[in-house]
C-alpha cells in the first residue's frame, strides 16, 4: 500500500489522519516510504547536505557536500562527529544524580532514588536539543546504541544506489 | 518429505504412538536434525500443500485459528476468578505431534512456547511409556524449570489422537490467582526459593478417559488458598481444550489427514519465513544495544525473608545486543546479565524467549500467525547462570514478570531506532510500562472464607510514547494485549476492599514531544475483612522503562498505606475523609486528613505480607509509559490540555516543557504564548549552562570507579554481571580505560552471595533430561 506525499508528511508531523494511521499499522509495509520521507526531511533541513540515514527527530547521518565524508549531524548544523564514532561522547551532558536534580523532571516519589539509578540528558552544544535520555545506574559506560549497515540496506534491501563515502 | 510418516520403516520394531508408527521421541528427533541440516523447520525447504493449493492451505489456517479463539472466548466464561473472567488471562495453542506450536488464540501468548516446552519435557524423557499418553488422556503443568513463567500459570494438556495414532496436542494456560505459596496471591515476594514458591506439577496425568483423578482434586485443591477459583479455572481449562480437539477432529474428518498432517508442520516454517520477510520488510541490518534495570531492595525491614542471604539490596541487569543480518536472520545476545537471585523475579530460558512474542504481536509480527515459527526464526543467546536461565534447581519464579517486561522494553526501543530510520514512525514505540503496582494479599474475606487477591487492575498501565502521537494512558499491558483494568464492583465483589478513588495518575507517563500514557491509581479502604494481609510488589527506586530520543523514562513507584487511620470515626462525623487518587505525593493532602494514622509513604514499592485490618488505606499505583522526544518540541496547547486533563501537575509544566499556563478562576489553564516561547529559550540556556561535555564527564566518573564509589547494590550488580559475561567485563574496562589489573568481585563488597559459586541444575537428578531451546 502506497501513500501520498502529503500522508507521509502528516505522519512526520504528528497529525496523521487515525484511519490512514490504522491502515498503516495494520496492512504491509511500503517499500517506497523510505525514499519519500528523505525527500520531505530533506526539504525541511535549512543545509542541503545529503540525509544518509535519520537516526531521530533533530538527529541525521549525513554525507557532507564538500568532503563526501558521512557525520553525525544535529538539525541546527552542528556535526558531532564521524558516522562510525558515537555522537553522545561528543555531545554535551547533564547527569541528574541528587534528589533535588530529579524532582525538577518528577515529583517526589515518583523519581528514582538516584543512588541506584541517574539521568544523563545528551544535548546539542550548539542549540541545546536533548537528543538523548541514558538512565543506567551509576559507572554505566554511554551506550553506542545503533551501528546500521548502511551498505546492506541501500544495496541489498532497498535496491539504492550506495552514496558515495570518503572516510576520514 | 521429511515430515512423511514412515510406517515401513518402523514395521517390526516396538510401535509408537504417532501417526506412522514413530515413538514421540524418534518422530521429534527426526524433525529437529532435518530443522539443523537444512536451516528450515523439519527440513521444509518446499512448503508442498501451502505452494500448490494455497486457498486450501489459508482455509485449514483460518478455521482452526477461528476455532481456537473461539474456545478461548467460551472457555473463560466458566471462570469464576476475575483475572480470568474479566482480564482475559487464558489463552489456548495447537501443536503438531512435536509439541512445536501450530497456532494459537488471543490472550496471554507468552504460552506459545511455555506449553511446548512442557510437551517436549514429557517427550524427551519417555512420558510414552511411563505413564503412557493415551487417547483422552489429561496432563497438568506448571513447573518454572522446565519453561514455565511463574507457578500461577498453570497448563492443562491434552493429546490429539486420529484413528489411534497421535497427531497433535493441545494446551489451555490460566493464571491462577493462588498457588498456596509463602504468601497469599499469584505473584508473592516472601519466599526466596521453589520450595516457598507454590503448589508445583510437572507434567503431571491427571485424568484418564476424560475424566479427572479423584485423588488429584483431592491433592489439588487443598494445597491452594482459593479452592473454588482453582477448580472452575481447571474446568475451563478442559472444557476450551476439548472444544480444540473436537474441531481438530471434524477437520481431519472433512479436510483428510494427509492434508492436516502437511499443515501442521508447514504453518511453523510459513511462520519463520514470516518472521524473515517482515525483518527486511521494516528493519534495518545493523547491530543495536541497550539495557534494562529493576531494582530488588530487599534490605528494608518491610521485606521479610527467612534468609539471612537473601536480606540485601540488588539491582537486575539485562544489557542486549540485536544483530540483524542482510538475509533477514537475527540474534539476540543478552551477554553481561546479572546472576538470578534470592527472589522470585528469576526467569526460565523459555519464558524469557516465548514471551518475546507477546511483544512482538504488538510490532514486529502482528498477524495471526504466531507460533514456534518465530522462534526457529530466533537465534537467542542467553548466559547460564543468568537471571534469564539460572543454573540452580532451587530458584524461585512466581513473579518473574518484575524484570521480564522491563527487560525485553529496551528491546522494542531498538526496533524503534531502525522504524525511525525507513520512516515506518507509526511502528515507533518508546517502550513498555512497568506493569505493576501487584495489590496481593490474603486471610478471611468478606465472605468468611479463605482467600487471597491479585488485584489486576495493571493490565491498563500507560503504553510509551510513539513518533506521532502520545502513549496511551491506563490502557494496556505488554503481557496480555487484550488486558483491561475491570469493573470496580467486580473488584469490590472479589476483594474485601472498597474503593475510595480511581483516577489517573498525573507525570506517570514520561515527559517528552510525545509523552508516555499515564497510568491510575487507586484508593482503596479495608472493609469486612478478617485475619487480613497486603503487600506492595513493583519498581521503586527504579525506572525501568527509559525514553527513546530525548524522551524521559516513566516515572517510578512508591508505596502509600495508612494503618489506624481513624476513618470509622471521622466517617461518623461527617469529617472529609482521603477520595480520590495522590496527585501531587510531593504536597500530600489525605494524610493532615487522618491525623494519628501509622503512614507508610515512601520508595519501599515491594514489601512482604503486612497486617491489615478494616478502614486502613492502601494506594494500588498503575506505571506509566516511556517518553519520545525532546520536551522543548511538545506542542504547547498539549501541554495545557495535560493539566486540564489531570495528566500533569502544574509546576512541571513550566520545568519541564517550557510552557507558561494561566489559572482562571474556574481552575482552568490556558496557554500564554510569549511567555512560553521566552521560558524555552531560556531553558535552552540552562541547559547548556549545567552540562559538561561528555569526554570531561566521564573522567570524573572514572576516578569514582577507580575509588570504587558507589552504593553496595552498585557494585554487587556489577560484579555478578562481569563474573558471568567476561566480554561485558572487558568491554567496560576499555570504555573506562580502567587498568589491566582492576578488578570487581562480590567477595570484596561484603554482601552474601551464596548461589555464586556453588549451583545445582535440574538436569544433574537422576533420570531428567533438559530441553535445551538457546545458547547458553
Amino acid at each position: 500500500m502506497a501513500y501520498t506525499r502529503a500522508k507521509i508528511a502528516d505522519l512526520v508531523d504528528g497529525k496523521i489522519d487515525h484511519d490512514t494511521l490504522h491502515q498503516m499499522l495494520s496492512t504491509p509495509k511500503d517499500p517506497e516510504r523510505f525514499s519519500l520521507y528523505l525527500e520531505i526531511l530533506q526539504e525541511r533541513v535549512s543545509w542541503d547536505d545529503r540525509i544518509i540515514l535519520p537516526l531521530g527527530p533533530k538527529l541525521y547521518m549525513v554525507q557532507r557536500k564538500d568532503t563526501k565524508a558521512w557525520k553525525i549531524r544535529c538539525e541546527c548544523g552542528h556535526d558531532f562527529c564521524g558516522w562510525r564514532e558515537n555522537w553522545k561522547l561528543f555531545a554535551c551532558v547533564n547527569v541528574r544524580d541528587t534528589p533535588e536534580k530529579m524532582e525538577e523532571i518528577y515529583p517526589r516519589l515518583m523519581t528514582p532514588t538516584s543512588t541506584w539509578q541517574v539521568l544523563r540528558e545528551y544535548y546539542c552544544p550548539k542549540c541545546a536539543t536533548l537528543h538523548d535520555v541514558e538512565a543506567p545506574t551509576p559507572w554505566y559506560p554511554v551506550i553506542r546504541d545503533f551501528e546500521p549497515d548502511i551498505d546492506t540496506f541501500y544495496k541489498d534491501w532497498l535496491g539504492l544506489p550506495v552514496p558515495e563515502r570518503v572516510e576520514a | 518429505m521429511n515430515i512423511n510418516v514412515r510406517a515401513t520403516e518402523t514395521q517390526g520394531a516396538t510401535r509408537g504412538i504417532v501417526r506412522g508408527g514413530e515413538t514421540l521421541k524418534e518422530h521429534r528427533d527426526r524433525l529437529m536434525e532435518a530443522t539443523r541440516r537444512t536451516k528450515h523447520y523439519a527440513g521444509l525447504e518446499k512448503l508442498e500443500l501451502r505452494d500448490t493449493q494455497p486457498i486450501h492451505y489459508n482455509k485449514l489456517f483460518s478455521r482452526l485459528r477461528a476455532g481456537v479463539v473461539d474456545a478461548r472466548e467460551t472457555a473463560k466464561k466458566i471462570a469464576a476468578s476475575p483475572i480470568v473472567e474479566q482480564e482475559g488471562e487464558l489463552c489456548f495453542t495447537l501443536y503438531n505431534a512435536a509439541g512445536d506450536s501450530i497456532l494459537t488464540s488471543t490472550g496471554i501468548i507468552i504460552h506459545v512456547g511455555t506449553m511446548g516446552a512442557a510437551i517436549k519435557y514429557m517427550i524427551e524423557n519417555d512420558w510414552e511409556s511411563n505413564p503412557g499418553i493415551h487417547d483422552k488422556d489429561l496432563f497438568c503443568n506448571n513447573d518454572c524449570l522446565i519453561g514455565n513463567v511463574h507457578p500461577c500459570d498453570i497448563h492443562t494438556i491434552v493429546p490429539i489422537f486420529w484413528e489411534g495414532e497421535l497427531i497433535g496436542w493441545v494446551g489451555g494456560v490460566t493464571h491462577v490467582i493462588d498457588t498456596g505459596s509463602v504468601g497469599p496471591g499469584s505473584m508473592s515476594t516472601g519466599q526466596v526459593q521453589r520450595f516457598g514458591d507454590g503448589y508445583q506439577i510437572t507434567c503431571r496425568k491427571v485424568g484418564a478417559n476424560d475424566t479427572l483423578f479423584r485423588d488429584w482434586l483431592h491433592e489439588s485443591q487443598r494445597m491452594v488458598r482459593t479452592t473454588r477459583y482453582w477448580m472452575l479455572d481447571e474446568r475451563t481449562r478442559i472444557a476450551g481444550c476439548h472444544m480444540i480437539r473436537k474441531l481438530v477432529e471434524e477437520v481431519v474428518a472433512e479436510e483428510g489427514i494427509e492434508a492436516y498432517w502437511k499443515f501442521a508442520y508447514e504453518a511453523v516454517e510459513h511462520g519463520r519465513q514470516g518472521l524473515q520477510n517482515r525483518i527486511k520488510a521494516m528493519t534495518i541490518p545493523g547491530t543495536y544495544r541497550q539495557v534494562g534495570f529493576v531494582d530488588v531492595p530487599y534490605a528494608h525491614e518491610d521485606v521479610r525473608v527467612p534468609s539471612d542471604f537473601a536480606k540485601l539490596d540488588t539491582i537486575m541487569h539485562s544489557p542486549s545486543e540485536i544483530t540483524i543480518r542482510g538475509d533477514g536472520t537475527w540474534r539476540l545476545d543478552f551477554e553481561g546479565a546479572s546472576r538470578w537471585g534470592w527472589h522470585t523475579y528469576n526467569a526460565h530460558q523459555v519464558s524469557f524467549t516465548s514471551g518475546i512474542w507477546v511483544m512482538m504481536t504488538q510490532t514486529l509480527i502482528p498477524s495471526e500467525m504466531i507460533n514456534d515459527g518465530a522462534a526457529y526464526g530466533t537465534e537467542f543467546r542467553l548466559p547460564k547462570g543468568t537471571w534469564m536461565n539460572p543454573d540452580d534447581r532451587r530458584v524461585a519464579f512466581s513473579y518473574a514478570w518484575h524484570f521480564l517486561v522491563s527487560s525485553w522494553t529496551a528491546l522494542w526501543r531498538g526496533l524503534s531506532r531502525s522504524y525511525y530510520g525507513r520512516g515506518y514512525l507509526e511502528e515507533v514505540n518508546a517502550g513498555n510500562a512497568n506493569t505493576s503496582n501487584w495489590l496481593q494479599g490474603g486471610g478471611f474475606n468478606q465472605y468468611d472464607e479463605i482467600h487471597a487477591v491479585n488485584s489486576f487492575e495493571c493490565a491498563a498501565n500507560g503504553t510509551g510514547a510513539t513518533a506521532v502521537h502520545d502513549g496511551l494512558s491506563h490502557a494496556a499491558a505488554i503481557w496480555n494485549p487484550e488486558g483491561d483494568m475491570g469493573d470496580m464492583e467486580i473488584w469490590e465483589l472479589a476483594e474485601p476492599l472498597v474503593y475510595l478513588g480511581r483516577q489517573i495518575k498525573a507525570n506517570s507517563g514520561g515527559a517528552g514531544k510525545y509523552r508516555g500514557g499515564c497510568g491510575f491509581e487507586s484508593l482503596r479502604m479495608v472493609w469486612n475483612a478478617k485475619d487480613w494481609t497486603m503487600f506492595f510488589m513493583g519498581n521503586g527506586h527504579m525506572s525501568s522503562d527509559w525514553g527513546l530520543m530525548g524522551g524521559y523514562p516513566a516515572a517510578s513507584g512508591y508505596r502509600f498505606a495508612a494503618h489506624d487511620t481513624g476513618l470509622k470515626e471521622l466517617i461518623a462525623s461527617g469529617a472529609p475523609i482521603p477520595f480520590g487518587g495522590d496527585t501531587d505525593p510531593q504536597n500530600p493532602v489525605w494524610d493532615a486528613l487522618m491525623p494519628d494514622a501509622k503512614i507508610k509513604r515512601d520508595k519501599q514499592a515491594i514489601t512482604t505480607e503486612e497486617m491489615f485490618k478494616d478502614y486502613d488505606l492502601y494506594l494500588n499505583y498503575m506505571r506509566g509509559g516511556p517518553g519520545f522526544g525532546d520536551p522543548l518540541d511538545r506542542e504547547p496547547q498539549s501541554v495545557v490540555d495535560d493539566l486540564n486533563g489531570g495528566y500533569l501537575v502544574e509546576r512541571f509544566a513550566a520545568q519541564v516543557y517550557g510552557v507558561v499556563a494561566a489559572k482562571a478562576a474556574d481552575g482552568a489553564f490556558t496557554l500564554d504564548g510569549p511567555a512560553t516561547e521566552a521560558r524555552r529559550a531560556e531553558i535552552r540556556r540552562e541547559r547548556l549552562a549545567k552540562s559538561v561535555p561528555t569526554r570531561e564527564w566521564m573522567k570524573s566518573e572514572r576516578e569514582k570507579i577507580l575509588a570504587k564509589e558507589a552504593g553496595d547494590h552498585v557494585k554487587q550488580m556489577f560484579a555478578s554481571s562481569f563474573k558471568l559475561g567476561p566480554k561485558f567485563f572487558k568491554d567496560f574496562q576499555t570504555f573506562w580505560d580502567l587498568p589491566e589489573d582492576w578488578k570487581l568481585l562480590e567477595e570484596e563488597i561484603g554482601v552474601p552471595h551464596y548461589g555464586s559459586h556453588y549451583h545445582m541444575d535440574v538436569s544433574e537428578l537422576p533420570d531428567v533430561k533438559t530441553v535445551q531451546f538457546v545458547e547458553q
